[in-house]
This record gives structure tokens, C-alpha cells and sequence, in this order.
């Protein structure tokens, strides 16, 4: 057997690698050192592989837009986040599939996130904050933002997007919470995908004797009419439902408490009523926070020359995209929140093909959410001090557990 | 300038749409690009090519032309 890896093994850093003490919003300095150093570096992952890590801007789109890089789990060389099963077990459904199978399967379900379809149901997301807002206003202070604002505000929008009873929230909260921890056992993780497809297929199935006017509906229509197996719009269904809750709700806790942070910010975005200052403003925190920090995952099929370096088939890629969006060669002072600056270039949403099915959505809830919580609870404050916040570091989206606010 | 878009290669992302609704739109049932203007006026080439070079799945193709 020969090995790829021509650097020194106690050279090559443990991955992922630990932000700085004091820096929540910040990645990791270790990475951001290797950025300044070069394009590519080597790390190493809890079963001992080492792939690259691709630290800079344009490599990582130019790697993520190449058709010589696979993102399917079973593909040699694929840095695996954790001990899943390779065997297609656990695939979630097309992001971790490629073309053609990949496009197949996400084209039926892209139709209800088009920015016109997105845009048409901005009064029932404003209604869904407004009614969300007026409880909070009438509950006891301090009160825990995540729970009572940041998770059920995103969790009503896709559960109406997609049909699925709201009333079942705690149900699949609880198993998408599992699913996401990176510090879940695989046995722990296997059982919360088994109960959410499980859920979905029954749901599925419900649909197909009596389609409704949602998403899955549609995806029962498609069951029925033999283009998809039941199976497979579950598993479809469950990615929806976790990606369409978990990664809004990050946003709009870490966004408050990076807000409270940079009181400067806050008090320029509630001051204002430009809709374009609220629109840079959620690109800014979509780019500063960058909540996906464990990089995008992909697998080499045939050697690629990027960055002065030679990628082989059959090495893994972790495209660091919260790394790259502070890439001082794109963004200038990245290190600042400048909710002014024009940052959509960031890649927050990942870049090439499997870039966020769901981002229109996610831009219009948290444009509502940004220009409405703190216009209409203009003192909310942190109820205890940022030490004491317990972030998500062991999260494959980055967060807050708790954000207690008072007013 | 002359644009041209690639259906196959397009992902829906919406990205070009946000950019420049006046060029780009999406298509009702599968949420492809639509191309409304192969041939902009002046205003909207800066937009455009930016939308160019943010598509994800680089579907847009921008022909600068005299």
C-alpha cells in the first residue's frame, strides 16, 4: 500500500481545530494561520486520515465547481465527519450524491424555495415573528431566545413549506438535535435518522391517499406516479426538515448575540428602514458567523493542480467555507462586522452544484427576523455575561445551546 | 453584451434572480433559469456579470460584444 501523504505526521494538525478563548465569532486561529501560509494544507480527522484542507477563496470555489471532485460519501477518500456507514445507509438524500442523480432528485424539490415562490410567502413568515414576538413580550424575563423564538420561528416556516404537523415539533427537534451533534455516538445518530425517516415515510404515505397543496405532497404525487420510491422522498423530507430549522435557528440566536456584541451594528440596523441595509446586514452575518464550520466534504476522483498543489484521485477535501469567508484577498478587514459592507460574495451556502437549495428561504426569515426583534424589543439585552454562553463547538452547525435575554 | 444560460448545468439557487430579476427569472415547476434578456441594456452589464460569477453551477455565460 502506498500513502499519499507526504508531510510529516506530527506536522498535520487534529481537525477540527479549536476557536480562540474569548472569540466565539471567530474560527479557529490555526486555520486562518494555514490560510495565510498557503491554499491547501493538510489535517488530520478522528480516524487518522489526512486530508486537505482548503483554507482560500478561490481555490475553494474553483475546487467546488470542478466536476473532478465527488460529493458522494462512498467515493474513495471522502473525509468522513464520523463513522457513518458507507454503504448508502445513511446518505441524506442528494447533497451527499453527484450528478446526475444529484440534479434528478434536487429538481423536484427546488421549485417551492425559487425566489418567487420565497418572496410570496414573506406575510406568513412576518406573521409567524410577529406572533412569536407578541409571546415573548407577554412571557416571563429573561427568558431563553433559542426556545422560545430562535427555534420555533424557522421550525413553523418549513413545517408549513413542507406539510408536516407542527405539533409533532418536539418529536423531530429532539432527533434532528442528535443527528447534528457531532459528539453523537453513530449508534445514537443511526436511531435518530431511523425515527425521522420513519416519520417522514408514514407522512409520505399519508399524502399519497390525500395530496395537500406542500412540498411533500408533491413528493407523494411523485411516489405514486412511480418517479421516486417512498424511501427516497423521506429521506428527502428529513433533510428538508432539519437543514430548514436547524441552520435558520443558528443564525438568528448567533446573529442576536454577535448583534448585542457589536451594539454599534445593532443600533445601525434598528435605526434604519432600508430594506437594502437589512438585506447587507443578513449577507454580512451570513458571512461573519458562518455557522457550517466543519467545511464542506469531498472526495477526488481524478489529480487535480490547485494552489501550487496536486490534488491525487482518491484524497479527501474539507472546503473550510467559514475559513474562506475571511479571506482578506476577497474581503477587506474580515475580521470586523460591517453590517454596511456588501458581502454577498461570501460562501456561507457553500458554492458549485450542491450550494443551498434552501438560501432564499433562509435570507427572507432572517431579513424578517433582523429587521423586526429588535425594532420591536428595543432593549433587549443579554440576561449574564458572554462566558457563561454555551456555544456549539461540538456542533456540525455552530450555535448557541441557551441565549438568555431580557428587556 | 449577449448572455447565455445552460439549463442542464443550472441548480436553481435562485443567486442570479437576487441579483438582477430583470435579466433572470426561474422556471414555475422546476425552478431553472430563465433568461428574460440575452441582450441587457448598459444599466444592468455590472449586475450581470456578477450574477455570471456567482452562479454556483456556472450556467451563465457573459459575451461582452462592441
Amino acid at each position: 500500500m502506498t500513502s499519499t501523504v507526504d508531510t510529516s505526521p506530527a506536522e498535520v494538525p487534529d481537525f477540527p481545530m479549536e476557536r480562540a478563548a474569548g472569540r466565539p465569532f471567530d474560527p479557529p486561529p490555526a486555520a486562518r494561520a494555514k490560510q495565510e501560509e498557503s491554499a491547501l494544507t493538510r489535517v488530520r480527522l478522528w480516524d487518522g486520515s489526512t486530508p486537505w484542507l482548503v483554507t482560500r477563496y478561490a481555490e475553494q470555489r474553483a475546487l467546488l465547481s470542478d466536476s473532478r471532485v465527488s460529493a458522494d460519501i462512498a467515493t474513495p477518500g471522502y473525509p468522513s465527519p464520523a463513522p457513518l456507514p458507507k454503504d448508502g445507509g445513511s446518505r441524506i438524500s442528494f447533497i451527499l450524491m453527484d450528478d446526475p442523480e444529484h440534479n434528478r432528485l434536487r429538481r423536484m424539490v427546488t421549485a417551492p424555495f425559487s425566489m418567487r415562490r420565497v418572496a410570496a410567502m414573506r406575510p406568513a413568515i412576518q406573521q409567524i415573528v410577529d406572533d412569536r414576538i407578541d409571546e415573548l413580550l407577554a412571557g416571563p424575563r429573561p427568558v431563553d431566545l433559542v426556545e422560545a423564538f430562535a427555534l420555533p420561528v424557522p421550525s413553523l416556516v418549513i413545517c408549513e413549506l413542507l406539510g408536516v404537523p407542527y405539533s409533532d415539533h418536539d418529536f423531530f427537534q429532539e432527533n434532528s438535535k442528535v443527528i447534528v451533534r457531532r459528539a453523537a455516538s453513530h449508534e445514537e445518530r443511526m436511531a435518530g435518522h431511523a425515527a425521522l425517516s420513519g416519520y417522514l415515510e408514514r407522512l409520505v404515505g399519508e399524502k399519497e391517499a390525500n395530496p395537500a397543496d406542500d412540498l411533500l405532497s408533491g413528493l407523494a404525487v411523485r411516489v405514486t406516479a412511480g418517479e421516486l420510491t417512498r424511501a427516497e422522498a423521506a429521506q428527502m423530507g428529513v433533510l428538508l426538515l432539519i437543514a430548514g430549522h436547524e441552520t435558520t435557528a443558528n443564525m438568528i440566536a448567533l446573529g442576536t448575540l454577535a448583534l448585542l456584541e457589536h451594539p454599534d451594528q445593532l443600533a445601525l440596523l434598528r435605526s434604519s428602514d432600508d430594506p437594502k441595509l437589512v438585506a447587507s446586514a443578513t449577507e454580512e452575518l451570513l458571512r461573519y458567523l458562518n455557522i457550517t464550520h466543519n467545511g464542506r466534504r469531498r472526495a477526488v476522483v481524478e489529480d487535480i493542480e490547485v494552489g501550487g498543489e496536486v490534488v491525487r484521485a482518491g484524497e479527501g477535501l474539507i472546503l473550510a467555507n467559514d475559513i474562506a469567508n475571511r479571506d482578506t484577498s476577497v474581503f477587506e478587514d474580515p475580521d470586523r462586522l460591517d453590517i454596511t459592507r456588501d458581502a454577498h460574495r461570501h460562501v456561507a451556502f457553500g458554492f458549485g452544484v450542491h450550494q443551498c437549495l434552501g438560501q432564499q428561504l433562509a435570507r427572507l426569515e432572517l431579513q424578517i427576523v433582523y429587521s423586526t426583534l429588535y425594532r420591536r424589543i428595543p432593549t433587549l439585552a443579554l440576561a449574564g455575561d458572554l462566558a457563561d454562553i454555551p456555544f456549539k463547538h461540538d456542533g456540525s452547525v455552530y450555535g448557541v445551546y441557551e441565549l438568555p435575554v431580557t428587556w | 453584451m449577449k448572455v447565455t444560460v445552460d439549463e442542464d448545468r443550472c441548480c436553481g439557487a435562485g443567486t442570479c434572480v437576487l441579483l438582477v430579476p430583470e435579466v433572470f427569472d426561474q422556471r414555475e415547476d422546476d425552478g431553472v433559469v430563465v433568461l428574460l434578456e440575452a441582450a441587457p441594456a448598459e444599466g444592468f452589464h455590472a449586475a450581470v456579470r456578477e450574477a455570471a460569477n456567482v452562479c454556483p453551477a456556472a450556467a451563465i455565460t457573459v459575451a461582452e460584444t462592441a
